[in-house]
């Protein structure tokens, strides 16, 4: 049913659709409203799940990591500092192959200190194992809940989701979205079937040491199924179109790309600010299109290849800086597109919550034709 | 109102419901067939600064992220605001900006720009006991542009408001909307 309600409470309301048996999450803005929305759902019994108070988002992950260990189908949220102070859970879920849904409600990283959005957060955790999704509006961001457990929960996956949405540009705005029912979630998200569980009366071990002699080869493993994600979020994603009518079987999606001479490529809720600009620059005559990255980790480097063949000049817009190096989601496409003869040009922007209008993306296709990038974009110079 | 998009931009002081406002004018519209995005000027909460808020309207989904900065309609909660910051600005020919006051003019508004005021203040202390004067401007806004109707704003107000409350709100909204009419009938 359409209904328009803000961001928060949509992602809140598509994680109760999903029935996880237990939550555990420790309150930082802007991601608070899902969570306060989560614990009211419990409390009125909307809801019926096990939701742990915790004192530090370290322990919201960890008693997560407890629960899917024992066979619960999990669920936590975070944000910038929060999700700085999982890192090391996070390498430990992954590592235990444990199937855990957290929504990342992006956010700039201290110091200084923003509440602002970037996606500098989950960057920062991309070799951490875990499958990253970055949804461009809210339909997209109470869909990917969905999907994410469904490819998480495989037995040739089992591993675990950050589902990204850019913090306050997407979790405080109202808009409409279509809600599924409670019964076509059923019908598509089966009840979490663990491979395997901690059970008093057959005991194992989860997250062991391993020697020099198999430490290799568990990173192998998850490194396999990393890439078998990819396949599996083809085949659910076009299972969830067949369902909701909304097909997510692309780890990237085109956007007039076509006929196009430049291709911008972006993550998150800029994708739409980018597409109304492609519109008025198409309409003056200007052939550009955007890629948009659905699926971050697994990296799409094929499917950008391969969507991008015809193509001259690349301008990808990072809301992240690898310091010292360069944008992420740049560096990889650089890779992807390693030995052609394309221009990709980088344009760091929009950090710690700096807006970002049409005019922006206009003047950086213009940066892009005249061959100047690997820049942060839109720097106030009487400041430096 | 054609396919095309307008935009409002909601000026006020933290605690006055800028936001709110925002939140149920979309949802107001929303019920009416039109489609809505409601965002505020992401800041630090504090009570009495400088707050902004934005609606953005449309008969197609909207996409666009960025804040509003041409925007067809404004509403300003405290006339104070207007001496520290220009409300106005980037204003569109035609645009309509409401303001609270208990003036009847003198305002700096650009070229084309009409402007409505109404003592909303007055209004939310006589109805509701609290200068909270967000639902007194939502039942102006109404009035004034035409993009909700009051039925549906009412509505958003008994969805977000219990009992008395409701009741209270309506009523400031309502006064608002029927001074607007008659006014400008």
């Amino acid at each position: 049913m359409k209904q328009i309600l803000e961001g928060s409470h949509a992602v809140a309301e598509a994680t109760r659709l999903c029935r996880p048996e237990v939550i555990a999450a420790y309150p930082i803005t802007p991601q608070t409203h899902i969570v306060e929305a989560l614990a009211q759902m419990v409390a009125d019994c909307r809801l019926q799940s096990e939701y742990i108070c915790v004192e530090s988002e370290f322990s919201a992950l960890s008693a997560c990591l407890g629960a899917s260990a024992a066979g619960s189908r999990t669920y936590s949220a975070t944000t910038s500092q929060g999700l700085a102070l999982m890192f090391e859970v996070c390498f430990n879920v992954a590592g235990m192959r444990l199937p855990i849904v957290m929504t990342i409600a992006n956010r700039a990283l201290s110091a200084p200190l923003s509440i602002w959005n970037d996606q500098q957060d989950s960057i920062a955790l991309r070799d951490s194992g875990w499958i990253q999704l970055y949804a461009e509006d809210n339909q997209e961001a109470l869909d990917l809940h969905i999907l994410a457990y469904r490819v998480c929960e495989d037995h040739d996956i089992l591993l675990p989701a950050f589902v990204c949405f850019d913090g306050f540009i997407l979790t405080h705005t109202y808009e409409p979205v279509d809600m599924p029912t409670q019964e076509e979630v059923d019908a598509y998200l089966p009840a979490f079937n663990p491979y395997q569980k901690l059970d008093a009366k057959d005991p194992i071990s989860f997250g062991m040491y391993a020697t020099p002699d198999y430490y290799l080869e568990f990173r192998y493993e998850n490194q396999r199924a990393m890439l078998r994600t990819k396949e599996a979020i083809r085949k659910y994603g076009a299972l969830f179109g067949e369902q909701f009518g909304r097909d997510y079987s692309g780890l990237v999606e085109g956007y007039k790309l076509e006929d196009a001479e430049v291709a911008i490529i972006a993550m998150g809720s800029i994708c739409g600010t980018v597409k109304d600009a492609i519109d008025e620059m198409r309409a003056d005559g200007k052939k550009v299109g955007l890629l948009k990255i659905r699926c971050y980790r697994p990296f799409p480097d094929e499917e950008i290849a391969a969507a991008l063949s015809h193509i001259k000049t690349v301008a990808v817009l990072d809301k992240n800086i690898s310091l010292g190096s360069k944008g992420a989601v740049a560096l990889e496409v650089k890779d992807a597109l390693y030995g052609s003869s394309i221009d990709v040009y980088d344009y760091i922007l929009g950090l710690g919550g700096r807006d970002i209008r049409k005019k922006d993306i206009k003047a950086i296709v213009d940066l892009a034709e005249k061959g100047s990038g690997d820049m942060f974009y839109g720097l106030r110079e009487e400041l430096l | 109102m054609g396919f095309f998009l307008r935009e409002l931009r909601i000026h006020g002081r933290g605690g006055q419901g800028s936001v709110t406002a925002a939140e149920l004018i979309a949802v107001a519209a929303f019920q009416g067939g039109v489609y809505a995005q409601a965002f505020p000027a992401f800041g630090v909460e504090r009570r009495g600064a400088p707050v902004q808020a934005f609606v953005r309207f449309s008969d197609e989904m909207i996409r666009l992220r960025s804040q509003v900065y041409e925007p067809d309609y404004i509403i300003v909660q405290d006339s104070t605001l207007i001496a520290d910051i220009n409300v106005f600005a980037g204003m569109k020919a035609g645009g309509i900006a409401i303001i609270n006051t208990e003036k009847t003019g003198g305002y700096p508004a650009p070229e084309g720009v009409s402007i409505i005021t109404i003592d909303a203040t007055k209004i939310a202390l006589e109805e509701i006991g609290l200068p909270i004067t967000n639902t007194a401007l939502m039942g102006a806004f109404a009035a004034a542009t035409g993009e909700i109707e009051f039925s549906a704003l009412e509505d958003a107000l008994r969805g977000r408001f219990e009992g008395k409350l409701a009741d209270t709100n309506i009523k400031a909204s309502q006064r608002a909307y029927e001074m607007i009419k008659g006014g400008s009938a």
